[in-house]
């Protein structure tokens, strides 16, 4: 007679085994790396470039010049360039981040031949020419105002400013930033920018010899400029305002951000901080789930994570919840700091955590793409994959009384920035 | 080309088993054939709710989510107006757990009150978070009754209003369970490192126990076809001024879905698409604007969806759209373009083979439209639309007495 109230029997995810990429430098300055895997005809290229130092007085550039990189060149207008992508079946992507920014190519091994050519003029070409640069503000400044009216996007900018100021990371584009932006100067950011030595090239998916020789022969010309790109980051100073409530009298919901600085991955606590992390807010059996959504019903979701940067971190929760409960939410979230702070985790929700993570990285690993990210991860935090070993050993073995300890050196609720948009 | 078998157990449930050696994870994906579509209309978004509370304990095992995680396991669910599915991510190695989650919910649910009334607590919270809070949030509960008139699908599946949430009992609860939680209304899929006599043995032992329950006829009032232009002007605190103008068209199954799947692509994919390119750059009207298909099992939709910018009036508006939607009547559209959005749906379709559960997905999906098989056929489907057709589906459906236009306007 089969019992069903009786667990299988189960086992616990032993190892984890990362694909090591294949390295070379080109003359030009720019690093390769290549993953090759993968039963289908396809590859993923990716340029990626660490953003230029912060400019309070320019504060787009970053961003605009990268996103307006298929915008045109001096051969091609924007329209040629979607098109000549478009019709082999590619897809051409400028995603702008924090730290890097870059331009991702997915075509098919036989396409790359047609699609290469045209990433070779876009990064080494690009004119923002004035009438697409006014497009571009006037569709972003409307993109704003829809922007501006989502609760949780408002909390997420107050955030942000408070606890990277006036950085990069701590940037909230207003219209008028868009307005100010001038193509002589996204010009001549593209010339620091965008230049070999600057770049790191990263090819996952069916990558044979002669597909590794056509990525990297196609950018045989390509030269750096006279001036050297200036990476440095300006020092991050928190505000010294800790709470933020911005009003909103018809609100159904009060959308809640709340955290502080914390250590990114460089430190030697930041896999044990993510195991924390996890057991508060990292999944969906987390305590914050567990009490706000499950138990109270306040809430569709609440989560907690933290935001690794290169030059800082931040430790956050966020959640949207009724209007009417905003109060008794912020509460129980503080309860649930106290909680990791004043009481061992018990053994039994420690190894489920520390099983589900295990899990978790292993489902993370779902193709050749993710092995690629899971190396850009480590990568770009100056680590190396034995990054990923101290990981795994760090959530076999961290205790409660360990976890305890880092609560109380890291999470202290009278330090966070609170941010409530809504009603309180 | 995604292989796979297939096998029914004697209670009627339907499975089917994709072997990926590539990875060391494994996927269990139950579809139940049941959606918004099958709510009454003074119970709807009970399909919805329902799913949340299957995560509520089942009759042996009182709570779902936690021997998952501590198996290193992962899962979700989603309700559409046609479907539900669940689906679990887990280490290969302990793929049992997933079969003993899922079948004691087949089995029977805890119907626990507790777990009712938070649920109903959570699901009014997504309602306000995704449909009352957000500029524009109510689009679906105002365009959907615009369209259909008599066919369930005019309401959304999270339902028409707060209230039906709120008044959802537990008797409704079990009926609905009774109803539609059968191996007889079940797909599942078995995906990743596992073999198909495994999943044939673990199939047996936790799933050909479950009663066969009662097989659920579906028997919907279809829509009639629209003759008349239909119109909502709503004036909202919203920022800027929104134009939806929906067309009904052919079932999912019916032969010209590929036709009109690739007509919203030629309208509105990437940047060389026909809208973005006329209506953003080129005049330019609109800050942006996209075409999508609904696919639905019964009638469905296709809706142009565009923000005009600030100077330009919702009659010029409109009239440009129009404008480029009587040229793909009136005009073949040329080979070169043609070719382009099949080479884009050929490449996507490889690219979506890397991903597990995507593949374990599709092929119950398709599975429930008649055979999983159609999953690796549907890039030749797509391939064989002449330019011809494309101009016969649009001359079908592109008529001002087959639309339904909602505006929003900015209360200034």
């Amino acid at each position: 007679m089969l019992n069903r109230t009786v667990a299988p029997e189960s086992q616990a995810v032993n190892h984890i085994n990362l694909i090591e990429p294949g390295h070379a430098a080109l003359p030009n300055g720019c690093q390769v790396y290549w993953f090759n895997s993968g039963d289908q005809d396809l590859v993923r290229v990716e340029w990626i470039f660490n953003n230029l130092r912060f400019d309070k007085q320019k504060p787009l550039l970053n961003m605009a010049v990268n996103t307006m990189l298929t915008e045109g060149t001096a051969n091609l207008t924007a329209a040629q360039i979607a098109d000549s992508i478009d019709y082999y079946g590619a897809f051409l992507q400028a995603e702008y981040g924090y730290d890097q920014s870059q331009l991702t190519l997915y075509s098919l091994n036989r396409h790359l031949e047609h699609t290469l050519p045209v990433v070779v003029d876009v990064l080494t070409n690009s004119q923002f020419p004035q009438n697409e640069l006014d497009t571009f503000v006037r569709n972003q400044q409307q993109k704003l105002q829809v922007s501006l009216q989502k609760n949780d996007i408002l909390a997420r900018r107050a955030f942000n400013k408070a606890v990277y100021s006036d950085t990069i990371y701590g940037l909230s584009a207003n219209a008028i930033d868009y307005q100010q932006l001038q193509r002589t100067d996204m010009l001549s950011h593209f010339k620091q920018m965008y230049q070999p030595a600057n770049c790191t090239l990263v090819i996952s998916g069916k990558v044979d010899e002669a597909t590794l020789q056509q990525v990297t022969g196609a950018f045989a010309n390509w030269q750096n400029s006279f001036e050297p790109a200036d990476t440095t980051q300006p020092s991050i100073t928190p505000v010294t305002e800790r709470f933020f409530y911005t009003e909103k009298p018809e609100a159904l919901q009060s959308a809640i951000r709340m955290g502080l600085p914390m250590v990114n991955r460089s430190h030697p606590d930041f896999p044990a901080l993510q195991v924390l992390n996890t057991v508060l807010g990292g999944y969906f059996g987390s305590r914050l789930m567990a009490n706000i959504r499950e138990d109270k019903g306040y809430t569709y979701g609440i989560g907690s994570g933290i935001s690794s940067l290169k030059h800082g971190a931040a430790f956050f929760i966020a959640t949207e919840v009724g209007a009417d409960v905003c109060r008794s939410a912020v509460e129980e979230i503080e309860k649930e700091i106290n909680l990791l702070r004043s009481e061992l985790i018990s053994e039994e929700e420690l190894s489920l955590v520390k099983n589900y993570m295990q899990g978790s990285l292993l489902g993370s690993l779902e193709n050749v793409f993710s092995h690629a990210d899971k190396f850009k991860n480590v990568y770009f935090s100056g680590l190396g994959f034995d990054y990923y070993d101290r990981y795994t050993e760090v959530i076999k073995s961290i205790t409660a009384e360990e976890l305890q300890t880092l609560a109380n050196k890291y999470l202290n609720f009278d330090e966070f920035y609170k941010v409530i948009v809504g009603k309180y | 080309m995604v292989k796979f078998d297939r096998f029914t157990l004697s209670n009627g449930l339907r499975v089917i088993v994709h072997e990926d050696h590539t990875t060391p994870m494994a996927v269990v994906n139950i579809l139940y054939d049941v959606g918004a579509r099958d709510e009454s209309a003074d119970q709807t978004g009970f399909a919805h709710l329902f799913e949340h509370l299957m995560f509520g304990g089942s009759v042996n095992i009182p709570v779902y989510d936690e021997p998952l995680q501590r198996v290193g396991g992962e899962n979700n669910a989603f309700t559409s107006n046609d479907i539900t599915n669940y689906y679990v991510t887990l280490p290969a190695v302990n793929l049992e757990t997933a079969f003993w989650l899922e079948s004691d919910r087949m089995l029977s649910l805890a119907f626990s009150e507790k777990s009712l009334e938070v649920q109903r607590n959570v699901v009014m919270e997504e309602f306000k978070q995704r449909y009352l809070n957000q500029p524009y949030g109510d689009v679906w509960l105002r365009l959907r009754p615009l369209v259909y008139k008599t066919h369930p699908y005019q309401w959304a599946t999270i339902g028409k209003n707060l209230e039906h949430i709120e008044h959802a009992k537990i008797e409704d609860v079990k009926a609905f369970f009774k109803k539609h939680y059968n191996p007889q209304n079940a797909i599942m899929v078995v995906g990743g490192d596992v073999t198909l006599e495994q999943v044939k043995q673990l199939s047996e032992k936790w799933f050909a126990p479950i009663p066969a329950g009662e097989k659920y006829v579906r028997n919907l009032p279809q829509e009639p076809d629209q003759h008349e232009e239909r119109r909502e002007v709503v004036t909202a605190k919203v920022p800027l001024n929104d134009v939806y103008i929906a067309f009904q068209v052919p079932a999912r199954t019916n032969g010209d879905y590929y036709a009109l799947d690739l007509v919203s692509d030629i309208l509105s994919r990437g940047q060389s698409s026909r809208l973005y390119r006329a209506l953003v750059k080129e005049q330019p009207l609109f800050s942006e604007i996209h075409a999508y298909l609904t696919g639905s099992f019964d009638k469905g939709m296709l809706v142009v969806e565009g923000k005009p910018l600030e100077n330009v009036s919702i009659d010029e508006a409109e009239a440009a759209i129009w404008q480029e939607l009587n040229k793909m009547c009136d005009a073949l559209i040329p080979d070169n373009e043609l070719t382009k959005v099949k080479n884009k749906t050929e490449s996507t379709m490889v690219f979506a083979e890397m991903a597990l559960l995507d593949k374990a997905m599709n092929l119950a999906y398709y599975e429930l439209l008649g055979d999983a098989d159609q999953f690796n056929n549907e890039t030749d489907k797509y391939l064989a639309v002449t330019a011809e057709q494309i101009q016969q589906a649009c001359k079908s459906i592109f008529r001002k007495d087959n639309s339904s236009t909602l505006i929003y306007l900015a209360e200034k």
